[in-house]
């Protein structure tokens, strides 16, 4: 299970770096996410760009993993592919997250001090 | 176009008395009910379906709808039984793509399909649901949806409508 972070701006980024969120390892993508965002900053943006194809077992393990992050803390999506974002129009579960086109415009366009 | 022959075709192959499609213009493939197996065969038939010249929105139609319908025989059908077999067959037919897919394991609750299930969104974050979302998809994107237990087999069958490219 491929996920890794920074924090920039009082965000964490959290990189998925999978293609595939799927029945296989929606389990452990879900552990993963609450070992990642149990501390840290109050704003968390899931980088999807490199995932292609999410079933409703991963589905269910982003939506796990939102609601298992502190209530003050908001988890929010970027770069969700046209596959991916069928699955969460097609659930209306777009209409739950924030969700950015990319890591760049969900940061307003700086990306520069990444630490 | 037969993609993929794997040597433990089970007791579903045995018994079916079902011609399946003609082996020069579709997909057949049989693999172990298993969610990796599942991942692998989605990638298969993804490859397939391309060298069948189906474009890219139908595809990812297809896959959607497949994964659900192979997770849920992974998980109910072959709940706990780790040498399950699914069979699968796919051919293009009047601008859909018919599928098949037949497995040995349980049957559907009372026998038939589950219903297509709005799930409430309008609540509390603690209360948003993590699942049941399959068969809402299947009923969404698929049609001629038809389900029938044989011979202690699950027949599943239905059609993609393939969009214009």
């Amino acid at each position: 299970m491929q996920l890794t972070y920074q924090d920039t701006n009082n965000t964490r980024i959290i990189t998925v770096g999978e293609n595939r969120i799927d029945a296989a390892i929606a389990i452990s993508f879900k552990d993963k996410m609450r070992e990642i965002t149990d501390t840290g900053p109050k704003r968390i943006i899931l980088d999807m760009e490199q995932v292609d194809f999410i079933d409703s077992s991963g589905l269910g393990a982003v939506v796990a993993s939102m609601k298992q992050v502190d209530a003050d803390t908001k988890l929010e999506l970027a770069g969700l592919s046209k596959t991916v974002a069928k699955v969460f129009r097609l659930t209306r579960m777009d209409t739950v997250f924030t969700i950015h086109p990319d890591i760049q415009s969900a940061l307003g366009g700086g990306l520069a001090n990444a630490s | 176009m037969h993609l993929e022959s794997l040597p433990f075709m089970g007791h579903a192959r045995d018994i079916s008395n079902q011609t399946p499609p003609a082996a020069c213009c579709g997909i057949n493939l049989v693999f172990p009910g298993d969610s990796l197996a599942v991942r692998k065969a989605l990638l298969t038939v993804q490859d397939g379906l391309k060298g069948m010249g189906v474009g890219d929105d139908t595809r990812s139609i297809a896959e959607i709808v497949l994964a659900e319908v192979l997770n849920n025989i992974v998980e109910h059908a072959y709940a706990g039984q780790d040498n399950g077999v699914v069979e699968l067959h796919i051919h293009k037919h009047d601008k859909k793509l018919k599928m098949a897919i037949v497995d040995d394991g349980l049957p559907m609750p009372d026998n038939r399909l589950p219903n297509w299930t709005a799930h409430e969104l309008d609540v509390r974050r603690d209360d948003l649901p993590e699942g049941g979302f399959g068969w809402s998809l299947i009923r969404d994107l698929s049609s001629d949806l038809t389900y029938a237990r044989r011979n202690s087999q699950n027949r599943l069958s239905f059609s993609i409508q393939m969009n214009a490219q």
